[in-house]
C-alpha cells in the first residue's frame, strides 16, 4: 500500500499537517495524571538518608532512633535492600573492555558521590519519613575523593573501586588513514582544547515512582515516571527475582524526560525492592535537590581537538582525543560509555574527509553518575568539529560558508560511509545550508554586523551544521546483550462506535507522540483523528517496544502505527465489501466512511459496520473474516541508524564590558525526511535549541574539590527561561528514509545538537576582532571577560 | 523536601503579634509573603518554628503620604510598589526596583518588610533604602516603636539589629526633592535573578548616593566614590575608587575580580544614564 504523501488534498491527509494534540487540553488544564496523582490504598512513601561525602566508608547506620519517630513504620539499610535486591553492573559486550563494579540500590558499605542513598525511612508520609532521616545517626570515614578527571588515571590517585584495577572504565580508539602523515604535510593546521559543561536535564516532573507488590498474586505493579516501560520491567524481574510476566510498569502522564528518564536509579529499584519486602505500595518523588545530585549529570568532557586543511580549505584529516568523567558507576543498563563513543563516532560528521582518528577515554569521579542526556554526544561532537571547522577558515582567511561549502558531503553522494564508519543513507547538508543562507540573510547579517561595530557593538554570527543519529536499530544496545527493543509495535482496534483506539509501545512524556501516533492512525484507517484514542505506557497492554529515546517514537512507533492503520482499513474493507456486494478494491474509507473509491460516494458509516460485526455477526457469511484487531511491527533493517542532519546559525551580541551575551536571533534547517506534524516539530526542535543554549550559556553542575555540589538548587543552577531566549525561526527539507513507508527519521534531538556549537561559533565571531576566542562551556560573562583579557586568574 | 512540624498563629492585630512575639521562647517566626521563610521552611534550613502569621493585620498595609514623606506599610506586596502612584510620583525607584525582583508570583506575595529583615545582601530593596537614607519603624510590646536609619539597620548576611521581640512595621521615605533623581541597575543572568552586582542611587545628580548590592554581606555605600563625586571627580576617578569601597567574596556566580569590574560598569554606566537624564 502507498500514500500520495505529495497530495495535501488526499482524504483524511493527517500525515504532514499541524493537527493539534488530542492530550494537550488536559495537560494545559492541570489534569494529567502524573505518578504523584496516584493514590493507592496503604500506601506508604520513602525518603532516603544521602551520602553526606563523595566518598567514604559507611561505619554505622543506627537507625533505632528512626524508629521511634511518629509516622515511621520500618528503615531500611544497604544490607536490608541487598537481601532482596541483586546488584547491577552495566556493561555492554559491544563496548570492548567497558567495566563497571556492582551497584546496590542502597549503599553497602561505600558511598562513592553525594546523593547516593545509604537508607531508606518508610513512612506514613513523605514530611514524616524526612523526619525519620533526621534521626538516623549514621558514621561515615571520608576517604580521598577523585573529582579531577585530568588526574583519575594518575598512579597516585585513589581508586573509587579497588576490585577494578583502575579508575578507567572504558576506552575506544578509531583511526582511519594515515593520519600522522597527513598532519604532517598538510597545509594549514589548528588545534584546540575544548570543554563541555557537566549538566543535567531539568524535568518539570522529577523522577517519580510508585511501586505496589501484591503478595497473593506475586505481582509487582509499577506506576512510573519513565521512557522504557519494557525496560524497566525486566529491570525490575531480574533484580527483585520476578518472573517479567508478574511485572507491569504503568507510565502514565510524564512531566518532561530528555533521556534523564531512561535509567535506572538506585532510589527507584530500592523503593520497589520495598514494596515487595513489604507487600506495600511504597511512592518516592525526587525532589528537586535529590534531582540536581541523584538525576544523571552529562557532557563532562574536556577534548583536544586538531584539524588538518588544505589550502583550498578542504578538510584532510581530523583528530579527536576525548576524556570524560562520568561518576562512580556506568549507569544501568545503557552504560556510561555511550557518551564518549559517540564523540568518537560523530566528530566530523558532516563532512568529506576520510583521515581521522579518536579517542575517547572514560573515567569514573566522585561525582553524580553521567549517562546519556538529550542528543547523546552530538552537541559535543559538533561543537568540537565545528569550531575546529571556523578556526580553519580563519587561519586560512575563507569565509565560515565557504570552508561548509567546499567540505560538507555532497547531497548526491549517498549513500555514503564516514571517516568514523558510520552509514549514512540520505543527507541533505548542501540543501539545507542554502535554505538556511536565505533564511538568514547572510549578506545582510555581515552588514549588520559590520554597522554594529562601527558603533562599538560587537556582534557575531555562528553557524554549525550537524548530522543526529536516531532510529536506532538493535545495534545501539541489543547487540551488547541488554533487553531494550530496538523494535516497537502498535496494537490498532475499531470498536463497535467506528473509533479506533491505538495501543503503541512508544512513549509519550509531553513532546506530543501520542498526538502524532493519532495522527497517523487516523490516516492509515481513514477516519477524523478525534475518532482515534492512543494508549502508551503499559506493559500490560500495549504491544512490547523499547519506548521513547534517541528520536524513535515518530521514526519506528510511528511507522509501526502506520502499517497497523493500513491493515485494519483492509480487514475493514473486506467486511464492507461483503456487506455492500462490492469488490475490497473498490472501496475506501474516508472520514469514517465507507466511500466508493472511484468516486468518493459515501457507501456506509463505520459503525454501522461496527454494529453489524459486533452485534449481528449472524447476518454475515460465515467464512468472512472479521478481524477489526490488528498488530504490526516494525524494525529498521538495512541501516543501524537513521541519520539526519541540519544546519544552525545563531546571532547574538556580546557585551566586552561586562561579558553578558545576548541572543538576538537562531535559525535552524534540519531534515528528518518526513514531517508528520510541522508544528510538533518545529516546537521540538525550538526546545531542543533552548535546552542547546542552556548547554552553551547556562547549565553547569559546579563541584568544589571535596565532590560537593555547590549549586544544586533552580536559584544557582541556571535553567535556561523564556525570557532570554531569541526568536527561533525553524525550516526543514525532508529527504524520507527509504527504509519505511512512512519516511520519519527523528526530530528531538537535532536541536540540541547544533546550538552550542552556534553559539560558540557567533560568540567567538563577535570576539574575533578583538582577538579572543572561548571554548569552554558555559560562556559564562566570567570567561568571556577572561578571554579578553579584561580580568585575570 | 517536606517542612518539619510547624507552629501557625494568625495575629489580629499588631498588639497581638507583639504580644505573642513577647511571650515566645526565640523560635518565633514572623510570617508575611513567605517568599524566602517558606522556602527554608522547606529545605528545613529552619526547624520547626513558630510562625506568627502578621498577613491579616490591616495597619501595616498601605501606601500613604504625608508632607514631604511617604509612609510603607510592611506588608505592601512588590506588585503595590509597582502600581502605587504615590511610589511612582515620590519614591520612583521602588517602582524601578520591583519588576526587578524575581517573578511574577513571588512579587505577588513578597513584601517590602519581608524582603527588608530578612536581609539577603542581593536583593533589590535593602539597597533602595540605604540610597533613599530611608527611616525603618520596629515596633515591640516593650518599647513601643523605634525608628532606625536604614543604613544602620543592616548589619550583615542574613543579619539586622531588629530584636527577636520586634516586627519591622514600615518604612519612613523622604519625597524625592527637585533636582534629585533615583535610579536602579543590575546585572543578571536571566531576568529575576538575584542580581550578580547591582547599584541603586538616589540623591542630588551630581552627587548622589550610591549603595551596591550583591557584591558585600549587606548593602554597600560607596562612600569613596561618593566622596570624589561630591567633591566634583569624574566618573572613571570614582569608578577606580570603587577599590576602597567593595571588597565582594568568591562565590559559584563570579570571582571577586569580576564582582569588582562590573560593579565599575554598572557605575560609569548608572551615572552616564542618570545625567544624561538629569540634562534632559
Amino acid at each position: 500500500m502507498t500514500i500520495a504523501f505529495g497530495n495535501p488534498d488526499r482524504p483524511n491527509s493527517y500525515i504532514g499537517r499541524s493537527v493539534p494534540r488530542p492530550n494537550a487540553g488536559k495537560l494545559v488544564a492541570g489534569a494529567g495524571r502524573y505518578v504523584d496523582d496516584v493514590v493507592l490504598p496503604r500506601m506508604v512513601h520513602v525518603a532516603f538518608l544521602r551520602s553526606p561525602h563523595a566518598r567514604a566508608k559507611i561505619e554505622a547506620i543506627d537507625i533505632s532512633p528512626a524508629l521511634e519517630v511518629p509516622g515511621v513504620i520500618r528503615v531500611f539499610t544497604g544490607a536490608d535492600i541487598a537481601a532482596a535486591c541483586t546488584p547491577w553492573v552495566a556493561v555492554l559486550a559491544h563496548l570492548k573492555g567497558l567495566k563497571s563494579a556492582p551497584q546496590h540500590a542502597v549503599a553497602v558499605e561505600h558511598a562513592t558521590w553525594v546523593g547516593e542513598p545509604v537508607a531508606a525511612v518508610v513512612a506514613d508520609s513523605r514530611a514524616a519519613a524526612e523526619d525519620g532521616l533526621a534521626a538516623i545517626e549514621a558514621s561515615f570515614a571520608p576517604l580521598p575523593v577523585v573529582v579531577d578527571m585530568r588526574t583519575a588515571l594518575d598512579a597516585e590517585t585513589p581508586l573509587i573501586h579497588p576490585e577494578l584495577g583502575d579508575n578507567l572504565t572504558f576506552q575506544r580508539l578509531h583511526e582511519k588513514g594515515e593520519i600522522d602523515a597527513v598532519f604532517a604535510s598538510a597545509h594549514m593546521v589548528v588545534e584546540a582544547r575544548f570543554k563541555t559543561g557537566r549538566h543535567t536535564g531539568v524535568c518539570l516532573e522529577p523522577r517519580s515512582i510508585l511501586a505496589d507488590y501484591s503478595r497473593s498474586e506475586g505481582q509487582l505493579t509499577v506506576h512510573h515516571s519513565t521512557q522504557a516501560p519494557h525496560m524497566m520491567q525486566t529491570v525490575f524481574a531480574r533484580h527483585l527475582d520476578l518472573p517479567e510476566a508478574k511485572v507491569r510498569v504503568i507510565c502514565g502522564d510524564v512531566g518532561g524526560s530528555y533521556g534523564i528518564k531512561v535509567h535506572v536509579y538506585p532510589d527507584e529499584v530500592a523503593t520497589a525492592a520495598i514494596a515487595k519486602i513489604m507487600g506495600r505500595p511504597v511512592k518516592f518523588i525526587a525532589d528537586r535537590l535529590e534531582s540536581f545530585s541523584t538525576d544523571i549529570h552529562a557532557r563532562d568532557h574536556e577534548i583536544d581537538g586538531r584539524i588538518a586543511v588544505d589550502e583550498n580549505g578542504r578538510i584532510l584529516a581530523l583528530d579527536i582525543d576525548d576524556l570524560t568523567g562520568i561518576g562512580p558507576y556506568s549507569v544501568y543498563p545503557r552504560t556510561s560509555a555511550i557518551e564518549g563513543n559517540q564523540v568518537v563516532n560523530l566528530c566530523g560528521g558532516p563532512y568529506d574527509f576520510q583521515t581521522y582518528r579518536a579517542r575517547t577515554t572514560v573515567v569514573l569521579q566522585n561525582k553524580t553518575p553521567t549517562c546519556q542526556y538529550r542528543a547523546v554526544g552530538h552537541p559535543i561532537a559538533t561543537a568540537v568539529t565545528e569550531g575546529l571547522v571556523d578556526m580553519a577558515a580563519e587561519a586560512i582567511g575563507l569565509d565560515p560558508i565557504e570552508i561548509r561549502r567546499r567540505n560538507l558531503v555532497a547531497d548526491d553522494a549517498y549513500p555514503y560511509t564516514s571517516a568514523a564508519n558510520m552509514r549514512f543513507e540520505g543527507l541533505s547538508h548542501h540543501a539545507s545550508l542554502d535554505k538556511l543562507i536565505a533564511m538568514i540573510d547572510y549578506d545582510a547579517l555581515r552588514a549588520d554586523q559590520a554597522e554594529a561595530r562601527k558603533r562599538g557593538v560587537h556582534r557575531g554570527i555562528g553557524i554549525a551544521s550537524f548530522i543526529e543519529l536516531t532510529n536506532p536499530s538493535p545495534f545501539m544496545y541489543g547487540i551488547g546483550g541488554a533487553r531494550i527493543s530496538a523494535q516497537d509495535g502498535c496494537t490498532v482496534r475499531m470498536d463497535p462506535d467506528g473509533s479506533v483506539v491505538a495501543m503503541s509501545g512508544v512513549t509519550e512524556q509531553g513532546q506530543g507522540t501520542e498526538g502524532m501516533l493519532a495522527q497517523i492512525v487516523a490516516e492509515g484507517v481513514g477516519v477524523p483523528v478525534s475518532k482515534v484514542r492512543i494508549i502508551t505506557g503499559d506493559t500490560q497492554t500495549t504491544p512490547y517496544g523499547g519506548g521513547t529515546w534517541a528520536s524513535r517514537g515518530a521514526g519506528i512507533g510511528g511507522e509501526a502505527a502506520l502499517q497497523a492503520g493500513l491493515a485494519l482499513r483492509e480487514n475493514i474493507l473486506v467486511v464492507a465489501a461483503s456487506m455492500l456486494q462490492a469488490a475490497p478494491d473498490a472501496l475506501d474509507i474516508a472520514d469514517g466512511r465507507i466511500v466508493d473509491k472511484a468516486t468518493g460516494e459515501a457507501r456506509m458509516p463505520l459503525e454501522e459496520l461496527g454494529r453489524i460485526v459486533y452485534f449481528r455477526g449472524d447476518t454475515l457469511a460465515r467464512d468472512l473474516p472479521r478481524e477489526l484487531v490488528v498488530t504490526r511491527h516494525y524494525i529498521t533493517s538495512e541501516y543501524p541508524f537513521a541519520f539526519t542532519n541540519g544546519v544552525q546559525a545563531s546571532y547574538l551580541e556580546v557585551d566586552v564590558d561586562t561579558g553578558f551575551v545576548k541572543l538576538l536571533k537562531h535559525w535552524c534547517v534540519e531534515d528528518c525526511g518526513r514531517v508528520i506534524n510541522p508544528m510538533l516539530v518545529d516546537e521540538q526542535i525550538r526546545g531542543g535549541i533552548v535546552q542547546g543554549i542552556g548547554g552553551a550559556l547556562y547549565e553547569e553542575c559546579v563541584y568544589d574539590g571535596e565532590g560537593q555540589l555547590l549549586n544544586a538548587n533552580m536559584a544557582d543552577y541556571l535553567v535556561p527561561m523564556a525570557a532570554e531566549m531569541p526568536d527561533m525561526i525553524i525550516g526543514h527539507v525532508e529527504t524520507p528514509t527509504r527504509e519505511s513507508l512512512l519516511g520519519a527519521k527523528g526530530a528531538g534531538e537535532a536541536g540540541t545538537a547544533g546550538a552550542p556549537a552556534a553559539i560558540m561559533n557567533a560568540i567567538n565571531d563577535a570576539l574575533r576582532p578583538l582577538g579572543a576566542r572561548v571554548t569552554q562551556m558555559p560562556f559564562t560573562p566570567e570567561r568571556i571577560l577572561t578571554a579578553l583579557g579584561t580580568i585575570q586568574h | 523536601m517536606k517542612p518539619a512540624p510547624i507552629g501557625y498563629v494568625r495575629a489580629t492585630d499588631l498588639a497581638h503579634a507583639l504580644d505573642l512575639l513577647a511571650a515566645g521562647d526565640g523560635d518565633e517566626k514572623v510570617l508575611a509573603g513567605g517568599q524566602s521563610l517558606v522556602a527554608s521552611l522547606n529545605l528545613r534550613l529552619i526547624e520547626s518554628p513558630n510562625l506568627i502569621d502578621i498577613n491579616f493585620i490591616d495597619e501595616l498595609a498601605g501606601i500613604t503620604e504625608s508632607g514631604d514623606m511617604v509612609r510603607v506599610g510592611t506588608l505592601t506586596r512588590h506588585c503595590e510598589l509597582m502600581a502605587s502612584e504615590i511610589i511612582a510620583r515620590h519614591v520612583p525607584i521602588l517602582a524601578e526596583a520591583a519588576p526587578l525582583i524575581a517573578h511574577a508570583a513571588i512579587r505577588t506575595r513578597g513584601t517590602i518588610g519581608g524582603s527588608l529583615a530578612n536581609a539577603d545582601p542581593a536583593a533589590e530593596l535593602p539597597a533602595c533604602v540605604v540610597a533613599l537614607d530611608a527611616t525603618i519603624v520596629l515596633a515591640s510590646k516593650a518599647d513601643g516603636e523605634r525608628r532606625i536609619k536604614a543604613a544602620d539597620f543592616f548589619l550583615g548576611l542574613f543579619d539586622t539589629t531588629r530584636r527577636d521581640d520586634e516586627i519591622l512595621v514600615a518604612i519612613e521615605i523622604a519625597k524625592i526633592k527637585p533636582g534629585e533623581r533615583q535610579s536602579i541597575r543590575e546585572l543578571v543572568r536571566r531576568s529575576g535573578d538575584y542580581a550578580l552586582a547591582g547599584l541603586a542611587i538616589a540623591g542630588p545628580a551630581a552627587a548622589p548616593r550610591l549603595v551596591f548590592f550583591g557584591v558585600g554581606d549587606a548593602p554597600v555605600v560607596a562612600s569613596s566614590a561618593m566622596a570624589i563625586l561630591e567633591s566634583g571627580g569624574s566618573v572613571d576617578d570614582a569608578a577606580l575608587a570603587l577599590e576602597d569601597d567593595l571588597d565582594p567574596a568568591d562565590d559559584i556566580n563570579g570571582s571577586a575580580g569580576y564582582k569588582k569590574h562590573i560593579s565599575r560598569v554598572l557605575l560609569k554606566r548608572a551615572l552616564s544614564d542618570f545625567r544624561q537624564s538629569d540634562a534632559a
